[in-house]
């Protein structure tokens, strides 16, 4: 049985549901594919998708070194906005925006998403003029943003702490209601399950050790530790191992990796209705269908593949967590983890070519990749069947460090480095 | 009355009865209870509802791995706590608890239903269902997940109590006071090592505290354990921690304790926090965190009365409960033979132990068979009966094939089950080190460590007493030396492993087809064997697919009962072997952690340090209100009675332009730079030409990163040739500090220079406006301050009021202004003579609003205002200040890349809206063409705007695309509800001659 | 929160600490003479190596110096801390 829905699901009650298929094969990797996206994370996953449906391409191969959807996929805070400063990001985050709002029904698979609104607060005089300036700058652009003055903000999520005695009291917030969040395991699952059913293979416990080059340079294939694979594309969307990737093919890459932290407190009956972040006191939180409380914190300090942290970072979030929401003081921290998020300088994407002829590239997201995933994925795809950028992933080229063109979003990326 | 309570026995204190409730049930139970012990000493099983289908649960445990008894304590005043576990409450008299997750009770749940319609809620039916019609997920169907899902309710007010953190350092930690821990700490003092012992329960002793048979070397049990605490209690080099739950490892044996000071008190003194963290870091740290006992998966395994078989023991011998009058009991090993004898002993029906080996023997066993105990090897339970509370088993007879038939059904009011035990290997595992899979345990245990740590006793998979002490003390001696610094080996096998515990996982062998049968894996989460089956048929066939897409292993309780179940059953189901189909990632906490308590004293004004200026307390005291600026109290504004900030600050700014104002700048980040090579490294690090700038002269100094924006800025004061006095932005200073010490050591440690930070050292005192001069006159000695000695921008030192004093003639008003630098112990004592001084002129104090209006009126950049990282120095038009004649500075190179030399880069303009009553909105966009629809072109937006008292119109600096080639151009500003239309002009509103700062 | 071994003040935790980035990036002598490609390389490529890493740190609330280290990103292991000026251990850097 192939299509879900709530009738399949009560033919599969009557037959004790022996009859699901496999959500994804799980093929041995071919000798030869027409491309091959390195990381079977949302955005490779999504890539794929979209190169065999949109382009028809779908002698694909994504390549994992591990699980599926085990990187920063599994593990981030699952939130979605598009509330950026910049045109150029604005444009590309909102693209995946409007994806997000018929994904489940475009996959056949309940991604869970819910804009339920992602309010971000001002604590002085220097946020206000941050926020606003996204506030206009959204609403040119056709974006939903709204200024919010405390009070209206405490209506918006009650639990909300806008007394003047804290240390840094609330003295505003944007709020775009249809940011919210979705399910991440099952962007990963209905993406691959998509693609495979499309002919894509997706190959776990397959980790690239190698980019074969010919004489000029071009691709032609890749070492993995399951044989050898000819290709003359390869996409490498392998988020904070990216350097790793890219260096097999001799490219430095403008990016360092940090640990990200997130952590869920044990569940509750519903109590946060939207997402909330501050940007000035380090700290975002919203509540999972599950009823966790799910909270995110800002990077560690340091370049690290371990995707763990230190226990200060994680206590200083929720210093703030317990200022701003001082009910939750008595809630208890459930588990604690980490991701690997490739951080540029301008905090912005690079998607597109590289010096090297077949190699492209769809990287540093840094800590807002989960948001973009449908929209990456899409316009990746296009550039990967065109051989040229997609509009919207045009201004993110590699080369744009070279003359100085940095669409910085220092601010809008709202988690300190 | 119940008869579950023992005459005699147990460590509970039998001459302190305790009252407490349940769901507003008044029951009785005693000191040294747990609230679990209590509520089955009064017969009361039912105690939960499971999360997906909410069947009736009872205690699966009797410890901190409880999946199913969680409650809600409420001790009034917002001082409540969802989720607690019924077997760790302690209990004390009054203690108000009420179960969770059930409506309208726990007899009577409606929640039920969902048990009925389980074929159609399968693991992950959400991800196939709920999309149709689509607004529908948003609207209907997920706030009814959501009102389904969570356990507890999240307390509804601010919590009272306090907590607070401790850091301490010691030689040898050790987590675990059960045999091995209390080993390893004798041992470890015993070496000269400084010790800490924690342990999660209220009492020192672990499994010892319910292991009543026989004798260590003469002792009893519980006799070694008074005699080891006591011990211990008597070495000072010793710190014991009970009722402390070592919960992560971190990095560099950093491993945190969490505490639990007063929740078990009736009445807690206020004085005390409710909990402590404390930081420990350890020479070496030992692990004895102990074994936790397996479930077997069989059909209906979750019905109260369905218990571990070690949990029964230790109701029995630690609280001096029996859990039941009629047992059947199913295991795989031999340690739930001494749960029989032992309810054997204490009055408790033992019908039957069902064994699913074939051949079990071994002391234990004979000791059943001699008590009288029927034994069934190669049997198992096909399902059980009973809703409220198990009432019979139906037994399972395992042929030599491997197929099992069917048995009696047998009359029973309690099941303890026992597949063996797991090594608590969470905290070794957060220590990164790697896990071994040991075959004869069928276990995963500590394999080489990473850090200094050993593990010692059940938790590195050695289970008999005897064994467990061994280990520990030599793990303990170990350890002193390893503290001490000499060599020791870190990977010892354990005294011994004994095959006789070799634990069971995956599902018990049952005549039962998978139709309509649950048989539980996770309890908590509802998470059946079947449903694992289904999972990897979908394809989930990594542990961590099948952990997220069924959810197993992801409760509170975080698998600490069901992950070995699940690997073993997922194992099978894609035909690997356990070690091949992994593990999930252990990561702390090991049990939940208060959010309070990891944010400590973290809260109000110890959230952040609070700043204040010499001149604060002064300003507080005339009324003025305060903004943060990073994390400074600055006075904003001083408003008179009646007056809000729109009059306090038009009335401010009228004052310095007509009269005089005095301004507190103490706030700017000040830096000595000095040494023979001062004016060279001033050169490198900023646009501007130094090396000219004449001692006693100032100069306006722009700093850019090495990308080519800039990054802060600042008036600078050529003090002496070697000596120049550094401003920076408020907020700037720390990182400005940064970066010119980045440079200096790293790029060019050859230059002679030194760097101090003088932010904290210099209060500095702003008197702007046409009586200036005559305000400070008659307080400032040895320096001559006429227009013609000390022209603007220049810098004196001389004594002010008596004090040494760097007396700077600087302007950021446009009015005749002097900056009185004076050390900050006489800030407040300086300010107070200049502002008497200046009273015959009306002197005004203002604060940072107006401070921004009069320096807008004039063109000043604020750095993060009118810059935000991405614009370079002729961006905001300063090119003229770039010092052309020098080779090199931070930022040079940059500034001539393509993209910084584009002809439309946002430029710095002056706006005005034609409609001079407007005040434009900061953060507002331009646009060129007021017509086009969304998306409209942006070409830039408004950094500042202000409404100006001299001028009487609102103004505003702005950043526009090509900006300074717009002047005269009309743009518009659009707003939600209307389109502002507004003049590019200077941005110098005010005096663009100067003759007001000359004067 | 690590612990660091800062050369001149022996072995403090983390966060006295800033962390300084990939070390021995040496700023070119003469800017001018690089084209934007390479001008762009010193600032913003880096190696980011998963593994044996060579950065800085600067203990700013201790003696506030700059020292290099070499650590394994994968373990967070610090293998050594060495000044300033000094070559990387074991490796023409």
């Amino acid at each position: 049985m192939h299509r879900f829905s709530l009738l399949t699901l009560a033919l599969g009650a009557l037959t004790g549901h022996r009859t699901w298929a496999e959500q994804w094969r799980s093929p041995e990797p071919k000798a030869e594919y027409d491309a091959v996206i390195i990381g079977a994370g949302g955005h490779g996953l999504a890539t794929a998708y979209y190169l065999a449906k949109e382009h028809g391409i779908t002698n694909v191969a994504v390549l994992e070194k591990g699980w599926l959807g085990g990187g920063n996929t599994g593990r981030n805070t699952t939130i979605i906005r598009s509330n950026y400063l910049w045109d150029e990001s604005a444009a590309l985050y909102e693209h995946a925006v409007k994806l997000w709002e018929s994904l489940s029904s475009e996959l056949n698979y309940n991604v869970m998403y819910s804009p339920r609104g992602v309010m971000m607060l001002a604590h002085n005089t220097h946020d206000i003029q941050v926020l606003k300036r996204h506030v206009h700058s959204n609403r040119l652009n056709g974006i939903d943003n709204e200024w919010l003055t405390p009070e209206e903000a405490r209506e918006f999520c009650p639990v909300l702490n806008i007394g003047k005695d804290i240390r840094y009291p609330v003295v505003g917030a944007s709020l775009q209601r249809r940011g919210g969040t979705a399910r991440h395991d099952a962007v990963a699952w209905g993406y691959a399950r998509g693609a495979s059913r499309r002919g894509v293979d997706i190959i776990e416990n397959c980790a690239v050790q190698g980019i074969i080059r010919d004489v000029s340079g071009a691709v032609t294939g890749v070492e993995t530790t399951r044989g050898t694979i000819r290709t003359k594309k390869v996409g490498v969307v392998a988020a904070g191992h990216t350097s790793v990737v890219m260096a097999m093919a001799g490219v430095r890459m403008p990016i360092e990796s940090y640990p990200l932290q997130a952590l869920v407190s044990e569940p509750v009956k519903p109590v946060f209705p939207c997402v909330v972040m501050s940007n000035t006191i380090h700290a975002y939180i919203s509540q999972s269908d599950k009823g966790e409380l799910v909270i995110g914190a800002g990077t560690d300090a340091y370049v690290s593949y371990s995707q763990t942290g230190g226990f200060h970072i994680a206590a200083h979030t929720l210093d703030a967590i317990t200022e701003l929401f001082p009910m939750f003081r008595r809630m208890k921290m459930l588990r604690n983890w980490g991701g690997i998020v490739d951080v540029t300088p301008d905090r912005s994407p690079i998607i597109g070519k590289t010096p090297v002829p077949g190699l492209f590239v769809n990287c540093g997201w840094g800590t807002g990749g989960f948001k973009a995933t449908p929209g990456s994925g899409h316009v990746f795809a296009a550039t990967m069947a065109e051989g040229e950028p997609h509009p919207l992933a045009a201004p993110f080229t590699l080369d744009r460090f070279r003359g100085g063109r940095l669409i910085d979003e220092a601010a809008a990326a709202a988690v300190a480095h | 009355m119940n008869d579950s309570r023992t005459e005699t026995g147990g460590r509970i204190d039998r001459s302190r009865p305790v009252e407490f409730t349940f769901d507003g049930e008044r029951l009785k139970g005693f000191a040294g209870d747990t609230l679990a012990s209590a509520l089955i000493a009064n017969g009361v099983h039912l105690v939960g509802r499971s999360f997906k289908y909410h069947r009736p649960r009872g205690f699966l445990s009797a410890g901190a791995e409880e999946p199913n008894a969680l409650v809600h304590v409420d001790r009034g005043g917002g001082r409540e706590t969802p989720n607690l576990r019924a077997t760790t409450i302690e209990l004390y008299e009054g203690l108000a608890t009420t179960s969770q997750n059930r409506w309208p009770s726990l007899a009577f749940d409606l929640g039920e239903a969902a048990n009925y319609l389980s074929p159609l809620i399968p693991a992950g039916f959400y991800y196939k269902s709920f999309m149709w019609p689509r607004s529908f997920w948003r609207h209907v169907y997920e706030p009814a997940i959501r009102r389904r899902a969570g356990l507890g309710v999240a307390p509804k007010s601010a919590d009272p109590d306090r907590y607070l953190h401790r850091y301490v350092h010691c030689d040898v930690l050790v987590v675990g006071g059960g045999p091995a821990g209390l080993a390893a700490a004798i041992a470890a003092s015993e070496a000269g090592a400084r010790v800490i012992l924690c342990d999660e329960q209220a009492e020192f002793g672990g499994a010892l505290l319910h292991e009543t048979r026989g004798t260590i070397a003469g002792q009893t049990v519980a006799d070694l354990v008074i005699e080891a605490v006591a011990t211990l209690a008597g070495r000072d080099r010793v710190r014991l921690l009970p009722r402390t739950t070592a919960f992560g490892y971190y990095a560099d044996n950093l491993v945190c304790l969490a505490e639990r000071i007063t929740d078990h008190l009736a009445d807690p003194d206020p004085e005390l926090p409710r909990e402590r963290i404390w930081q420990v870091r350890a020479r070496e740290v030992i692990l004895a965190t102990g074994a936790i006992e397996r479930p077997l998966v069989f059909p209906e395994n979750d019905r109260p009365g369905i218990m571990l078989a070690d949990a029964a023991r230790t109701y029995l011998n630690r609280y001096g409960v029996r859990a039941g009058k009629r047992t059947v009991i199913l295991t795989a090993g031999d340690s739930a033979y001494r749960a029989a004898l032992d309810l054997h002993e204490a009055g408790v029906e033992v019908v039957a132990i069902a064994d699913l080996r074939a051949s079990p023997d071994g002391t234990d066993v004979a000791a059943a068979r001699a008590a009288g105990i029927t034994v069934m090897p190669s049997t198992t339970i096909n399902g059980t009966l009973g809703r409220m509370r198990v009432k019979a088993v139906d037994l399972g007879m395992i042929e030599a094939d491997g197929k099992v038939g069917g048995g009696e059904r047998v009359p029973c009011d309690l099941v303890l089950m026992s597949g063996g035990f797991t090594p608590s290997v969470h905290l070794f595992s957060q220590s990164r080190g790697r896990l071994a899979f040991d075959a004869g345990l069928n276990a995963f245990v500590p394999g080489k460590p990473v850090q200094r740590q050993h593990s010692a006793g059940a938790s590195a998979g050695a289970f008999e007493t005897e064994a467990c002490l061994a280990d520990g003390y030599a793990a303990g001696e170990a350890a002193a030396r390893a503290a001490r610094g000499e060599p020791v080996s870190r990977l010892r096998a354990p005294a011994s492993r004994d095959a006789r515990h070799a634990g069971y996982a995956g599902m018990a062998p049952s005549q039962r087809s998978e139709r309509g049968v649950k048989a539980f894996v996770d309890f908590q989460h509802d998470v059946t064997a079947k449903d694992i089956k289904l999972a990897a048929r979908e394809g989930f066939r990594s542990i961590e697919h099948v952990k997220r897409y069924t959810t197993t292993g992801m409760a509170t309780d975080q698998g600490k009962t069901s992950n070995i179940n699940a690997l073993a059953i997922v194992a099978e189901a894609v035909g690997k072997p356990v070690p091949a189909v992994g593990l999930t990632s252990f990561r702390p906490p090991y049990t939940p952690v208060t959010f309070g308590a990891i944010a400590g004293a973290s809260r109000g004004d110890l959230f952040d340090p609070v700043r204040r200026t010499p001149i604060h307390d002064w300003a507080a005291e005339q009324g003025a209100a305060f903004e943060d600026v990073g994390l400074w109290k600055r006075a904003w504004y001083f408003p008179k009675a009646g007056e809000d900030i729109h009059k306090a600050v038009a009335r401010e700014c009228q004052a310095v332009r007509d009269a005089v104002g005095i301004f507190d700048a103490s706030t700017l980040g000040k830096i000595e730079i000095v040494g023979p090579d001062a004016a060279e490294f001033m050169n490198r690090l900023y646009i501007n030409a130094w090396t000219k700038l004449e001692p006693g002269r100032c100069r306006y100094g722009v700093m850019l990163t090495e990308a080519g924006f800039i990054m802060d800025d600042g008036v600078i004061g050529r003090i002496a040739p070697d000596r120049f006095h550094v401003t920076t932005t408020t907020g700037g200073a720390p990182r400005v500090l940064h970066h010119m010490e980045d440079y200096l050591q790293t790029e060019f440690p050859e230059l002679k220079v030194w760097l101090t930070s003088t932010t904290e050292q210099w209060a500095v005192i702003a008197v702007q406006g046409r009586h200036a001069r005559e305000v400070i006159a008659p307080l400032v000695e040895d320096i001559d301050i006429s227009a013609e000695a000390m022209p603007h921008m220049s810098v004196r030192s001389g004594k002010i009021a008596g004090v040494p004093t760097r007396l700077f003639r600087v302007s950021f008003s446009g009015e005749l202004g002097f900056e009185i630098n004076v050390p900050a112990s006489a800030g407040r004592a300086v300010w107070e003579k200049v502002f008497a001084s200046g009273e015959r002129f009306g002197i005004t104090p203002y604060g940072t609003e107006t401070m921004h209006v009069l320096r807008a009126e004039k063109g000043y950049i604020i750095v993060g205002q009118e810059t935000d990282g991405t614009m370079t120095p002729d961006d905001v038009g300063l090119a003229g200040m770039v010092g052309k004649a020098k080779p090199d500075f931070v930022g040079k190179r940059s500034l001539v890349r393509p993209d910084m030399l584009k002809a439309n880069r946002k430029q710095l303009v002056g706006l005005k809206a034609l409609d001079a009553s407007i005040v434009l909105e900061e953060g507002a966009q331009i646009v060129a063409d007021p017509h086009v629809p969304v998306p409209v072109p942006m070409i830039g937006h408004v950094t500042s705007s202000y409404w100006s008292p001299s001028l009487q119109h609102g103004i505003a600096l702005a950043l526009v695309a090509g900006g300074r080639a717009r002047m005269g151009q009309r743009l518009f500003v659009p707003m939600p509800t209307r389109m502002i239309e507004v003049e590019v002009v200077d941005p110098v509103f005010l005096d663009k001659e100067g003759t007001r700062l000359n004067g | 929160m690590l612990l660091i071994p800062c050369p001149h003040c022996g072995v403090r935790p983390e966060n006295e600490f800033r962390y300084g980035g990939e070390a021995h990036i040496a700023r070119p002598s003469r800017p001018d003479d690089l084209g934007d490609q390479q001008w762009a390389d010193y600032l913003y490529m880096r190696t980011n190596t998963k593994g044996v890493h060579f950065e800085r740190w600067r203990h700013i609330h201790g003696c506030a110096r700059f020292f290099n280290c070499v650590r394994d990103t994968v373990s967070d292991r610090i293998l050594e801390t060495y000044p300033i000026g000094a070559s990387a251990p074991g490796a023409a850097s």
